[in-house]
């Protein structure tokens, strides 16, 4: 794994992070981008959101509609 | 029976049917199926009605016996239509959303107070379309991660695919989910306007 992740490599290595624990290379060269970089550090809150948001499917309950 | 008795009454459990569903035809994206499997589901918990702890809402008990249900629909599906490999082999499709140089194509902007859609019907009806939107064998295995809370070799399993592939599809999943969002909630949706 190159040192320097793009976009697109990080991208896939915080999807990856929420199915399989990362090596610790992984993590460090991860972190060391998402530091600096806005789209990434949102790609994660983002994917994060999805997750809950599935936990609370169907969202709010229409109070027992018949 | 009184309802403040622990064990819930047949009639007590129906009123759950509806959410059920939702929750089934999400998964299973085949309204037969899906009713299929929330009448056996439905079926089990009337006989089962006495084991009950009482510690759960009853609808999350439901739901957890659902998920059963759900995981044998699955199985009886692979076993008569195996899934197609192609649909998680490879992550060629996913360039669509680089840059050649690696970069987004269109990074991902700041959502305004999304845990506040998770109030909100209407988003989990823009979700619904977004998953639907996905395909097939990408949506079932994203649903089964994250709605189903199945652990990714039990993925893998259910649909006879490498752990690789199930890693490349529960990313385009979430690329394009992401992104569908995006575009028909946050920016687009009523999340902008409200």
């Amino acid at each position: 794994m190159a040192f320097r992740l793009s976009c697109k490599e990080a991208s896939k290595l915080i999807s990856e992070g929420m199915d399989r624990r990362l090596s610790l290379a992984e993590r460090i060269t991860l972190r060391l981008h998402v530091g600096i970089c806005d789209a990434c550090t949102r790609f994660t809150s983002q994917v994060g959101f999805l997750r809950r948001a599935l936990k609370t499917f169907p969202g709010p309950d229409d109070p027992d509609r018949r | 029976m009184s309802p403040e008795s622990s064990a819930p009454t047949p009639l007590e459990l129906e009123r759950h049917r509806p959410y059920l569903l939702r929750f089934a035809l999400l998964q299973l994206r085949d309204r037969t199926a899906a009713e299929d499997a929330v009448q056996d589901a439905l079926l089990a918990a009337i006989q089962g009605a006495s084991r009950f702890a009482g510690q759960s809402s009853v609808r999350t008990w439901l739901v957890g016996i659902l998920k059963h249900k759900i995981i044998d629909s699955i199985r009886k599906t692979a076993r008569e239509q195996p899934v197609e490999r192609l649909d998680g082999d490879g992550a060629e499709d996913l360039d669509a959303f680089f840059a050649g140089d690696g970069h987004f194509a269109d990074a991902p902007v700041e959502w305004a107070s999304p845990e506040r859609s998770l109030e909100e019907r209407r988003f989990f009806e823009a979700l619904e379309r977004c998953l639907q939107a996905l395909p097939r064998n990408t949506a079932s295995a994203f649903t089964m991660r994250e709605l189903m809370g199945l652990e990714t070799e039990e993925i893998c399993k259910e649909l006879g695919i490498s752990t690789s592939n199930c890693w490349v599809m529960l990313y385009r999943a979430r690329m394009g989910l992401r992104a569908c969002l995006e575009r028909t909630w946050f920016l687009s949706g009523p999340a902008g306007g409200r």
